[in-house]
């Protein structure tokens, strides 16, 4: 368990943060903690998940409450290097439809030997 | 200071002084028991042994009675140390208290059994990980031989799922008074959840309504780990369409409904993440496995299959289920 975050100033009021690890009840404050703050003034925040090995419901309440606070600041949260079992997880709970996803090439998570 | 203690052990230490026995250090040890239980601070009982010493030793050398004064003062910092311990266990056992009192009151937020339902089997078992839960059910009389049926997972577990849950719960309350159609309720509830909750609380659902008179089952999601329909002519499984957002995440969402109508044999089975995340020697537990151990047990009467699939998983996790668990099966018998 480890969650690791950079961030990185693309451009103006653009932020990359990079999430490693297994992201639950234990690491999630972390991540809330780093990117709340980042979440005001339209910023456009870009979350790298392409090394993050599992999340739980309270890392993906921490992406909601990021995309609660970008969408009152009119920002925009988009995540991007979903794995199979990450998009698995956004269709299931129906945020695939409201949180912007970049590249979702890696399959859609219903492939033998994936997690159900 | 307890005098009883003090002579007790100024006894022993001269008994020891005198004839180094090792029944004496044994007596020391069962004083010691005694000293903690009465809570004498670590200074007091190197007071106990100065003065043992002056009584037994008259003659001791003045540097080795001042040493004990720089002692206590060491000393005092664990004794500090030792009443901050016994403030944190006292104040342990109240909030025990209170949560042994939260925990009765969540017992009370479910259901006792599920109601019965002509030619329909209801089976459900829900176990928290700690001890207080995040998953919920509900059974809704919808009248003319129709149930509600919910079963719902709110974000993280412990006591701020169980408030989570009160809230469910007084909501779909109001739905004896007037059901309606899983669409309408799942729209509902989120309204509630989405004015009511952290911004970062979710809470999914899967909300149906079964009637046994034509063995339909018109249910809707939001959000939630899809179900599985058995079906006892092909003796094989099918996933249960699910679609819509979690509740308490953004405002006027719609909810479709879908239905599935059970042939007799056929069951449909819910669960929570609980059941679906769990680990088997290190990687999460597979859908094929999962429904590998349903269909194992599904000729069981439904309570029974619902405990044996608990149990299947419990031991397949080598007892070590970190998430609250709810498996339900609704099986038509007739």
């Amino acid at each position: 368990m480890n969650v690791l975050i950079k961030e990185k100033a693309d451009a103006k009021n653009v932020v990359t943060i990079f999430v490693e690890g297994e992201v639950d009840v234990l690491t999630a404050p972390q991540l809330r903690g780093k990117l709340l703050p980042l979440c005001q003034n339209g910023t456009t925040i870009y979350v790298d998940l392409s090394k993050v090995e599992y999340i739980d419901s309270t890392g993906l309440g921490v992406l909601i409450g990021a995309y609660k606070a970008q969408r009152a600041t009119a920002g925009r949260l988009i995540l991007t290097g979903m794995n199979a079992r990450l998009n698995r997880i956004l269709r299931i709970t129906g945020l695939h439809e409201i949180i912007e996803i970049e590249d979702q090439t890696q399959g859609d998570g219903n492939n033998e030997g994936t997690a159900c | 200071m307890n005098i009883d203690l003090q002579k007790q052990y100024e006894r022993l230490l001269a008994s020891y002084i005198h004839d180094t026995r090792e029944d004496h250090l044994y007596g020391a040890q069962q004083l010691s028991k005694w000293i903690i239980q009465q809570r004498v601070l670590p200074e007091e009982v190197i007071n106990f042994h100065i003065s043992t010493l002056r009584k037994v030793l008259p003659d001791l050398p003045r540097e080795v009675k001042v040493s004990f004064d720089f002692l206590i003062e060491v000393m005092i910092g664990y004794g500090l140390a030792y009443q901050d311990r016994d403030n944190l266990v006292s104040r342990q056992q109240e909030l025990e208290g209170e949560i042994d009192v939260a925990v009765r009151m969540q017992q009370t937020l479910l259901p006792d059994c599920p109601p019965p339902l002509p030619g329909v089997e209801i089976g459900v078992l829900s176990v928290a990980a700690n001890r207080m839960s995040g998953d919920y059910y509900n059974f809704v009389d919808h009248g003319q031989g129709s149930l509600g049926i919910a079963i719902s997972d709110i974000i993280g577990k412990g006591i701020p799922a169980a408030l989570c849950m009160s809230m469910i719960k007084y909501s779909m309350d109001r739905l004896d008074k007037q059901p309606l159609s899983p669409p309408e309720v799942l729209r509902g509830l989120n309204t509630v959840v989405e004015k009511n909750v952290d911004s970062s609380m979710f809470i999914t659902m899967v909300y149906g309504v079964y009637d046994s008179l034509n063995h339909r089952f018109c249910y809707a999601t939001a959000g939630h780990e899809p179900g599985l329909v058995y079906r006892a002519e092909e003796d094989d499984f099918q996933d249960l369409e699910t679609e819509g957002l979690v509740l308490g995440v953004a405002k006027d969402v719609d909810y479709p409904e879908k239905q599935v109508t059970l042939s007799l044999g056929d069951a449909i089975i819910l669960f929570s993440d609980g059941v679906t995340e769990c680990k088997v020697d290190g990687k999460f537990l597979r859908r094929e496995q999962l429904k590998q151990i349903i269909h194992d047990n599904i000729e069981l009467p439904a309570q029974q299959a619902v405990e044996a699939i608990y149990q299947k998983l419990f031991e397949m996790t080598k007892y070590n289920l970190k998430d609250d668990q709810t498996i339900m099966i609704i099986k038509r018998v007739e």
